[in-house]
């Protein structure tokens, strides 16, 4: 009888936290949902700010952030899946391979405020590519490579030793068999490391504080080496600079619907990659919990 | 151990002192065997004795297992396939290759017996789709797919989809064809069908199987190698074997004694 | 020929491998050359255990003191909430939801586990710091209690889902060996699943603890920004990255505030490094125990 109370209780405490957690963050949601519908329009989306940041639109940020997030998935999806092509098929089991893995364990666990860091030293003063497009893109890039890597390498495990080994029986060679048959398998797992990686692109603010971000911009970017206006940035900014408070706070929730909607769509799409795939050959690659 | 008089022929393979490492694990010892072209010759013998380790060494499929070493010679066409200078890709074409469980590509069942054309460079659709028919016709497997090339592989049947994966290796003519036990992952009547097929096969192709069914051997195989303990006990021909094995370790084993 | 363009690709495939080792030394590599005019002209005890953070000032002075017990004290504080929380909700999961829930449940936490930093700190401001100045009749809404407050809801999900991983790792046949004896559900997970799953959750609260310090966008909005030691919990605080992130656009290129400022990038990233490494070994020795290490 006693088991039976204590149990009780341990679970509807168990419950609690569950419900307390689902509560907080589906409020919060909810808080952002329901003020930053007031702010969109259509207007909104495709209109730059007027009126020093105080009405108007965020367009240009869109823009932006659209720019960046590109930017840092052309620069890291080969780059990752090379790395994890390199780590699965060329060196599996050798030391370097090991030693690779573990840097690539740690870089995932690098504060993005140090990557931005790394990408004022590298890009925007070594390189002299300045505050731009282009040194945001590659310091983006580099923050998601980590999770583009373990999402292929995963995808690349999961793909049936049977099939290459059929390959290779065939007399296909090494290259023709991971660009026929194992890099198509392993596809949608590549894919919702990719996807994911664009999620987390688009919503970083600090690694692109000091490496492309402005607060206003006249226009659209219009080479690699402008600065530019960036969704998760402009909301920062909006809350921290500027002049009209009200007003812009009213701008800042609108940028907050969009970018939540962003990246709730991308991971939405990953799962859903994922789960789909899942079944095929084994489990899909996981969310990169260090990142 | 004896050589069959009959069994001295030009072998088409020819293992000499051949010894294979696991690490420190000594797996196959001094083996000694000739394959017979146009023949069909069966490895036998207990789990872990060592055939499978043997067939997979025939097209250095074992390179992919890591830590392992050969020593000691097989020859094929005149060469050492352990020399530094043999081309693994123009080995494989020659010696194919079909595994335990049939593993199509999760691709059509036409770009599956495609793949091994295209990857040789041939562009030819006109050629490919000749040599995709005529692979499986080869493989008793075009009458029952014709009217659906395009759909996936992997909706067919596991005795299709291991006739599938012969097709596949017949499609890059080789002229040796390992059967690593075929038939362990099918129903008694895809065992059969695989079984017809291989005698059809023997009269193009020299003919490897590596099987733990006795009866199999005895059914399909000119030739018998019983291997245990990572050693070549026995080896001759099927029916000599079979009814007067020589040695006391395979008469135990084919008479269930062990296995 | 056929050879030489395998070679060629082995090479190229090899590069990129060895490419990420590179970027991870080259990030140290940049930490360290930036920092060094600070390393050679500042004392790093005096910088480490110096008790003032005045840069701006002259003759400034640069002791980082304050700022890590910033990020100490918000990361502990963010730690109690969401550990609890997020370990709780895991077990729930993992014990108590039934299969349609679980479907529901699991993705919308990961989802939600990638929701920006920014629109964390965002509603803090808008919505947190106003309440708790309210109802704790503060006089700043922005300090290390809704920093810690915003941080912990933050990182509840990435928690849940590490938990949860370390949960369905053990084995179904502990539990049935522990049912078969008679113990009921909440003696088995608090008996066995709970123990079986330990290094696995330490590794969860110790990644957890490596995140919030390098957390930067949320605890620049909403810690309060002073460099001073907390001594409540109402205490405005600012960490060690929102100083990096508030002070870099001021401090003149080459300046000895700019070097400080990459030095508390490789105090933050030496510490994140330990952090990282000591969660592997843990996950490691973790799976050992479990019997799937390879």
């Amino acid at each position: 009888m006693k088991n039976k109370i204590i149990q009780a209780c341990g679970f509807a405490l168990l419950s609690a936290c569950m419900i307390i957690t689902a509560l907080f963050l589906a409020g919060i949601i909810y808080f952002i949902a329901v003020n930053g519908r007031q702010a969109l329009s259509w207007q909104f989306l495709t209109a730059p700010p007027l009126n020093g940041m105080s009405a108007g639109g965020v367009a240009p940020a869109i823009v932006g952030t659209f720019y960046l997030t590109m930017g840092s998935v052309i620069f890291a999806l080969p780059l990752g899946v090379g790395c994890a092509v390199y780590l699965q098929e060329y060196s599996a089991g050798g030391r370097m391979s090991d030693i690779i893995r573990v840097a690539v364990n740690n870089l995932a666990g690098v504060p993005s405020v140090v990557f931005g860091l790394f990408g004022l030293g590298i890009f925007v003063k070594f390189l002299g590519f300045g505050v731009s497009i282009l040194s945001g893109s590659l310091t983006l890039g580099i923050l998601i490579l980590p999770g583009i890597i373990s999402a292929s390498q995963e995808a690349l495990l999961a793909v049936p030793v049977s099939f290459k080994e059929a390959s290779l029986a065939i007399g296909a060679t090494k290259w023709q068999t991971i660009k026929r048959i194992i890099l198509p398998c392993a596809l949608p797992g590549i894919l919702t490391g990719v996807i994911l990686g664009i999620g987390r692109a688009a919503g970083e603010t600090a690694p692109i504080l000091f490496t492309a971000a402005a607060f206003y911009k006249r226009g659209y970017p219009n080479s690699l080496f402008s600065e530019v206006m960036a969704l998760p940035y402009h909301i920062y900014a909006l809350m921290t600079e500027g002049v009209n408070p009200e007003k812009q706070t009213a701008i800042a929730y609108g940028c907050a619907l969009i970018l939540v909607a962003m990246v709730a769509l991308m991971s939405s799409l990953a799962i859903f990659i994922r789960n789909k795939y899942r079944s095929a050959y084994g489990n899909g690659p996981r969310r990169n919990y260090n990142a | 151990m004896e050589m069959d008089p009959a069994a001295i022929t030009t072998p088409k393979i020819k293992t000499e002192n051949l010894n294979f490492f696991y690490g420190g694990f000594h797996a196959l010892k001094n083996i000694n065997l000739n394959v017979h072209e146009m023949q069909v010759t069966a490895l036998i013998g207990p789990s872990g004795c060592g055939k499978s380790t043997l067939i997979r060494l025939f097209n250095r499929m074992s390179d992919m297992t890591p830590k392992t070493r050969a020593e000691g010679k097989i020859m094929f066409e005149g060469g050492n396939i352990f020399d530094a200078k043999t081309d693994l890709v123009k080995l494989r074409r020659n010696i194919g290759m079909v595994f335990q469980k049939p593993n199509p590509f999760p691709k059509t069942i036409f770009q599956n017996i495609s793949y091994g054309p295209e990857i040789q460079g041939c562009k030819d659709k006109d050629f490919i789709y000749h040599r995709v028919e005529e692979s499986l016709k080869k493989a008793a497997l075009w009458d029952d797919v014709k009217t659906r090339l395009h759909s996936s592989a992997l909706g067919m049947s596991g005795g299709q989809q291991q006739r599938l994966c012969i097709a596949r290796a017949l499609a890059v003519e080789p002229k040796v064809i390992l059967f690593d036990e075929p038939c362990a992952s099918l129903d008694p009547i895809s065992t059969a069908k695989i079984e017809e097929l291989i005698l059809e096969l023997k009269k193009n192709y020299t003919i490897l199987i590596v099987t733990h069914n006795m009866q199999q051997a005895s059914r399909v195989s000119d030739y018998t190698a019983f291997m245990y303990l990572g050693n070549l006990i026995e080896f001759g021909q099927t029916d000599r074997v079979f009814t007067v094995p020589k040695d006391k370790k395979t008469e135990e084993y084919l008479s269930g004694v062990f296995g | 020929m056929n050879s030489l363009k395998e070679r060629l690709i082995k090479y190229a495939f090899t590069a990129m491998g060895y490419l990420s080792l590179l970027l991870l030394f080259g990030i140290m590599a940049v930490l360290f050359i930036e920092s060094r005019p600070a390393v050679k002209e500042l004392n790093i005890l005096n910088f480490l255990f110096g008790p003032q953070w005045r840069p701006a000032r002259t003759p400034a002075e640069y002791g980082i003191l304050p700022l890590i017990a910033g990020s100490l004290s918000v990361s502990f504080g963010a730690i109690s909430i969401c550990v609890p929380l997020g370990a709780g909700a895991a077990l729930y999961l993992n014990e108590l939801a039934g299969e349609t829930q679980r479907r529901v449940l699991k993705p919308v936490i990961e989802i939600l586990a990638g929701i920006p930093s920014i629109i964390f700190g965002f509603f803090g401001l808008v919505a947190v710091a106003p309440f708790l100045q309210e109802t704790f009749n503060l006089p700043v809404g922005v300090c290390l209690f809704t920093a810690s407050i915003v941080l912990g809801i933050m990182t509840i999900p990435a928690i849940t889902t590490i938990c949860e991983d370390a949960l369905s790792f053990v084995p179904r046949s502990f539990k049935e060996a522990s049912f078969a004896m008679g113990a009921n559900r909440w003696q088995t997970l608090t008996k066995v699943t709970i123990p079986a799953a330990g290094s696995g959750i330490c590794t969860a609260i110790i990644l957890g603890i490596g995140r919030l310090m390098g957390e930067t966008m949320s605890v620049l909005m909403v810690a309060g920004g002073a460099a001073v030691i907390p001594k409540s919990i109402f205490s405005p605080v600012r960490p060690m990255t929102a100083a990096i992130a508030a002070e870099m656009g001021e401090a003149a290129r080459g300046s000895m505030h700019y070097s400080a400022l990459f030095l508390i990038g490789l105090v933050l990233f030496l510490i994140t490094l330990a952090l990282n490494i000591l969660s592997e070994h843990i996950s490691k020795k973790y799976r050992l125990k479990l019997g799937q290490g390879r």
